[in-house]
């Protein structure tokens, strides 16, 4: 049981960085000028490679001989457990900096806590993460100031994706039996002890960003029990593509 | 700087032959200038152009350690990028002249990344062949001339042989693999092994033009002898791991040591320079379509740092 909660656990901070870095990778040569592209690859890699430990320690505890890869790769859009908020599509670049800020602002109080879980693979992986979390909130956060006191048009498209995603914001704060039960073990932490501080982050630079927090609404809830927006079953369709066509094969 | 007099074009050209470097803030003739603008911008835009063939496999590359690699190899060549075009504005030319010369017509970038990429050992043909033919070409040009450029293609030089070992491992993986997967390698090794001979230019014989560049030494070797020691080194790696070369006149010169080929289809080479290549519209629509959609952005930038001021 217990082994269970921490291998769902991990296949959810795992599928949340596959995706995002997956979504992220779309972008590779898309960006609004040559350094920004790279920065955006570099996150994007960050998380690939963050994913990859992540399934390889989920492999382990699982003991049935599947591989990261086959974690990554085989299974079903069901059985993926992120966030629905990361495999929201890149619309423009501003709906990729307040994807980007909403996650990582989450991202960085998160792996914090997990640096101090008592299960040493996971708070060592932790450890390994929280360096690049951080450069990705302030890299993030930059651009947000920059949109919001930019121009008009700026503004006005970042404060468009700002409102759009934030009904996705909700569920990175829901806490089910496999959360109450880690956090009583101390593995992982309970993510409504960090709400107020990720709300404060949030609202302090979007005050600076001279762009408006969005007022209350309905919360969209699901990606962590499999139950997803059509997004995904695109990226994995594209994703899972080779494996999937040559179940034989080994690349 | 430029200079007129013929005293200091003949100091300009006595440092050249003494093997001394030029460097930005030293005289030397326009038409250096000019052709080194030419050449670096050229070289700039195609690590640039180069993304895109091969971003085209990201979203579907077959595991985590392929993508993060593949990833990671497209990140070194829009670094090379970044490289070039600062070394290249050291010649009084900014990026976004540059990108507008690209963007043009005006600038070209390597012919080779006008093919497309349709399967997935492209990713390993491409590392393989083409990083492996760029290779070649810019060991020759870390003794070129011009400071900036020549410690551009130092820093340049590590990084692609990593390239080239990593895209040889997915060929290697491939043959060694299932049906389908050796059937994908050879077909990437038909579709891509004349590009990249074509890669180093017209034979000498029918080269125009690289008289200034010898004797200004920012060209080193000629485009034979470079491409010579691509084909005496890449064929035997190609036969080591089973695949067949898509020519049926090759053969090794015994006395000579080197391997001679048949003849290269130089109306594909002009017709793919000229604009009709497989993906020539493509590529330079790609560019346009992006650096357009990220004007806001580049726009809100500077009117934000402007406000800090
Ligand atoms: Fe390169
Ligand atoms: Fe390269």
């Amino acid at each position: 049981m217990e082994k269970n909660n921490l291998y769902k656990y991990i296949i959810r901070l795992a599928d949340n960085a596959l995706i995002l870095g997956q979504r992220l990778s779309e972008n590779c040569s898309k960006g609004p000028f040559l350094e920004e592209d790279l920065a955006q690859t570099n996150i994007a890699l960050d998380y690939i490679g963050r994913a990859q430990v992540l399934f390889n320690y989920a492999a382990k505890l699982n003991n049935n001989n599947q591989t990261e890869d086959d974690l990554a790769y085989r299974r079903d859009e069901i059985d993926y457990l992120n966030f629905l908020l990361v495999e929201q599509a890149n619309q423009d670049f501003a709906y990729i900096i307040a994807r980007q800020f909403y996650y990582s602002a989450f991202d960085c109080l998160l792996y914090n806590e997990l640096t101090k879980s008592k299960d040493e693979t996971l708070a060592s992986i932790a450890k390994k993460s929280i360096k690049e979390s951080n450069y990705h909130l302030t890299h993030t956060i930059d651009w947000v100031i920059r949109l919001g006191n930019g121009t008009d048009e700026s503004k006005h498209r970042l404060q468009n994706a700002i409102d759009a995603l934030w009904t996705y914001t909700g569920e990175m704060f829901e806490q089910d039996e496999i959360d109450l039960n880690l956090s009583k073990n101390n593995i992982a932490p309970n993510a409504l002890d960090f709400k107020a501080n990720w709300l404060n982050t949030i609202s302090t630079t979007l005050k600076n960003a001279t762009l408006k927090l969005p007022e209350n609404s309905f919360m969209m809830f699901g990606g962590r029990n499999g139950k997803h927006t059509e997004n995904l079953g695109h990226i994995l369709s594209e994703m899972q593509y080779l494996q999937r066509a040559y179940p034989n094969a080994t690349w | 700087m430029s200079l007129t007099s013929n005293a200091t074009l003949e100091t300009f050209q006595e440092r050249i032959d003494q093997g001394e470097y030029i460097e930005p803030k030293d005289v030397f003739p326009d038409e250096y200038r000019k052709h080194l603008i030419r050449q670096m911008s050229q070289h700039a835009h195609s690590e640039v152009i180069g993304m895109q063939p091969e971003g085209n496999w990201i979203t579907r590359a077959p595991s985590l350690r392929a993508k993060q690699i593949l990833l990671a190899k497209i990140q070194d060549e829009g670094g090379h990028g970044l490289y070039l075009y600062s070394a290249a504005e050291t010649l009084g030319i900014s990026r976004s002249e540059m990108i507008n010369q690209l963007q043009t017509g005006k600038a070209k970038y390597s012919s080779i990344f006008n093919y497309p990429t349709l399967n997935w050992a492209d990713i390993g043909a491409i590392g393989w062949l083409v990083d492996g033919a760029a290779i070649v070409n810019q060991v020759s040009l870390q003794r070129t001339s011009y400071g900036p450029y020549s410690r551009a293609m130092v820093r340049i030089c590590k990084e692609e042989s990593f390239h080239q070992r990593q895209g040889y491992e997915i060929m290697t993986k491939m043959m060694r693999g299932t049906n389908e997967q050796q059937k994908m390698a050879q077909d990437a090794m038909n579709r891509w092994w004349w590009p990249s001979l074509m890669m180093f230019g017209p034979h000498d014989s029918n080269s125009p033009n690289s008289g200034n560049a010898f004797k200004w030494k920012i060209k080193r070797e000629s485009n034979d002898v470079l491409r010579q020691k691509f084909i005496d080194k890449t064929i035997p790696q190609a036969l080591l791991i089973g695949l067949t070369i898509p020519d049926k006149d090759y053969k090794l010169n015994e006395k000579t040591g080197h391997y001679e080929i048949g003849k290269i289809n130089w109306e594909e080479f002009n017709n793919v320079i000229n604009g009709n290549g497989p993906c020539n519209k493509q590529r330079i629509n790609h560019h346009i379509k992006y650096h357009n959609e990220g004007a806001w952005v580049r726009e809100a930038a500077l009117a934000y740092s402007k406000k800090q001021k």
